[in-house]
């Protein structure tokens, strides 16, 4: 189980006006402005829930992410998962999450995809059989079979996304956070993620967290659907309350960013 | 511990990969160690008696030198680290089960052996057999040898645990190029990659031999041709040890800081 309270983050950004002039001033005295990211999120999520994180961009997606993986510490506020506090307690957290950030890569450069899962399994400490059986499992649902001997930077964008979901999931983690993970995937593979996603929730009972700006990935795969805007929680429910009539999924969410009023520009 | 050894193969096995760089590396360091046995001759014709080392002992320093140059140079640093946290990919790494300075150190613990394994016995193996007194002389004696051998697993454990410096300091600096001007010169002229040690004013020498650059490869070098008395060899080895403690420690803990401040960089 996930529980968020209160939690507040926000960051120091150095600001200045364009020129060479400006530059030079910035030399001796910086103009710092401090971006609240999040400020007073709360929300509940329960194991084997499959939950939609969306909201447009730097609405505090990645940070709330970041923060319950356990990379960021939040300002104030209490986070715990599964009774653990992530920040404070790192290394034992992570070991029991896996994490996808779509415009990220884990998979090393150079070497062979089955290399970098190798090195997952020493990292995790993930028993022998159960590694191999894994490696099963995700090879086949995923279709890995003709890439995991080659290396990864001669895989086609879908193909490592693939692979990049596969190396969260080796260790069998009970929780997946997903930071965009169909980013830049073209149709095919998009719904071969989706479906890949969906079946391993419903097989391994995963809890899922997914934030996305492809609306069709919320609408195949969460049922429930938190909405942020401006570092704050606007919005926490069912895909079918905040849909109105049969009118297209994408247009819906325009209108209810219009609506709160939290579409940058 | 399996884990940091994991990382280690796998950053051996694939710096094992670049054999046009270790071509080139071989190369390179030929032409350097000649051009450099050159400058001494001519000195050492002008003045022998001025100088605190024999030629010949000058001589295998600089053959050593070349040989595992890999394992002690100051600009042989992890770009995929300081990249990962530049561009924050080091999210990923944070996501792992693994100590941060841990990993960092197996990594680069494994490049430089890896880069030195490829080049050192070519190098090490020509400069054996060119004549007295331009090659690479036998070791003073058989505990010589011994006592190098571990000076230079400790001298290359200290220079690693200096470069974590970096790694750490750039979480703080956003850009870790100005850090690196700054550390890789300090390294390489007061660690006697420039010139040896024994080569400086005596009274400079004596500060210098106490600050941790000397026990990088300066003590290894020393060892081997059999320049440093008995006492002199425990005192320089005790020396390493010293500082490859407080290295450490001070790396790791700037980690752990850095660790609870960090902002992930690129959204």
């Amino acid at each position: 189980m996930i529980t968020m309270e209160n939690v507040c983050k926000s960051y120091r950004v150095a600001k200045r006006n364009a020129g060479f002039k400006e530059a030079c001033k910035a030399l001796f005295h910086r103009e710092y402005e401090v971006i609240h990211a999040l400020s007073d999120v709360s929300f509940t999520i329960n194991d084997g829930e499959m939950v939609g994180y969306i909201g447009p961009n730097g609405a505090g997606k990645s940070s709330t992410i970041k923060i319950l993986s356990g990379i960021l510490t939040p300002d104030s506020g209490t986070v715990f998962v599964d009774g653990r506090i992530p920040s404070k307690d790192r290394i034992r957290h992570v070991s029991q999450i896996g994490v996808v950030f779509g415009q990220r890569s884990q998979l090393w450069w150079d070497v062979p995809v089955i290399d970098s899962f190798e090195l997952l399994k020493d990292i995790y400490s993930i028993p022998n059989h159960q590694y191999k059986k894994n490696v099963e499992e995700l090879t086949q649902l995923l279709d890995l079979q003709e890439l995991l001997r080659s290396p990864a930077r001669q895989l086609s964008l879908g193909q490592r996304m693939r692979c990049e979901i596969a190396a969260s999931l080796l260790h069998s983690p009970k929780l997946l956070f997903l930071d965009e993970p169909t980013i830049g995937l073209d149709a095919v593979s998009k719904i071969a993620v989706r479906e890949f996603i969906k079946k391993q929730n419903e097989l391994h009972g995963t809890t899922v967290i997914l934030t996305t700006h492809d609306m069709q990935d919320i609408e195949a795969l969460s049922r429930r659907i938190i909405l942020v805007g401006k570092g704050k929680i606007l919005l926490d429910g069912g895909l079918e309350e905040i849909r109105k009539g049969g009118s297209n999924i994408d247009e819906t969410i325009a209108e209810l960013y219009r609506s709160f009023e939290i579409q940058e520009g | 511990m399996q884990k940091y050894f994991a990382f280690f193969r796998l950053r051996f096995t694939l710096g094992l990969q670049y054999r046009a760089a270790a071509a080139a590396g071989i190369s390179t360091q030929f032409a350097w160690g000649f051009m450099q046995i050159m400058i001494y001759k001519a000195f050492y014709d002008a003045e022998p008696g001025a100088f605190p080392m024999t030629f010949s002992a000058t001589v295998s320093y600089i053959w050593l030198q070349q040989a595992f140059f890999a394992l002690f140079t100051a600009w042989i640093v992890e770009n995929e680290i300081l990249d990962s946290v530049v561009n924050g990919n080091i999210a990923y790494e944070l996501c792992r089960p693994i100590r941060i300075y841990n990993i960092w150190f197996s990594r680069s613990l494994a490049n430089r052996i890896s880069r030195a394994f490829l080049r050192c016995l070519p190098i090490l193996l020509v400069a054996v057999f060119l004549p007295y007194p331009y090659g690479l002389s036998a070791p003073a004696s058989a505990f010589h040898f011994v006592v190098f051998i571990l000076a230079l697993g400790l001298g290359l454990l200290v220079t690693v645990a200096f470069c974590m410096l970096i790694y750490a300091l750039t979480f703080f600096t956003i850009s870790p190029q100005g850090l690196m001007v700054i550390f890789t010169s300090m390294v390489e002229f007061f660690a006697g990659a420039v010139i040896p040690l024994p080569f400086f004013p005596e009274k400079i020498q004596r500060i210098m031999e106490l600050l941790p650059f000397a026990s990088m490869q300066n003590a290894a070098l020393r060892i081997y041709s059999g320049s440093m008395s008995s006492p002199e060899m425990k005192r320089t080895v005790l020396l390493q040890v010293i500082w490859l403690f407080i290295l450490t420690f001070c790396g790791s803990a700037l980690c752990r800081y850095a660790e609870k401040k960090v902002t992930i960089q690129g959204g």
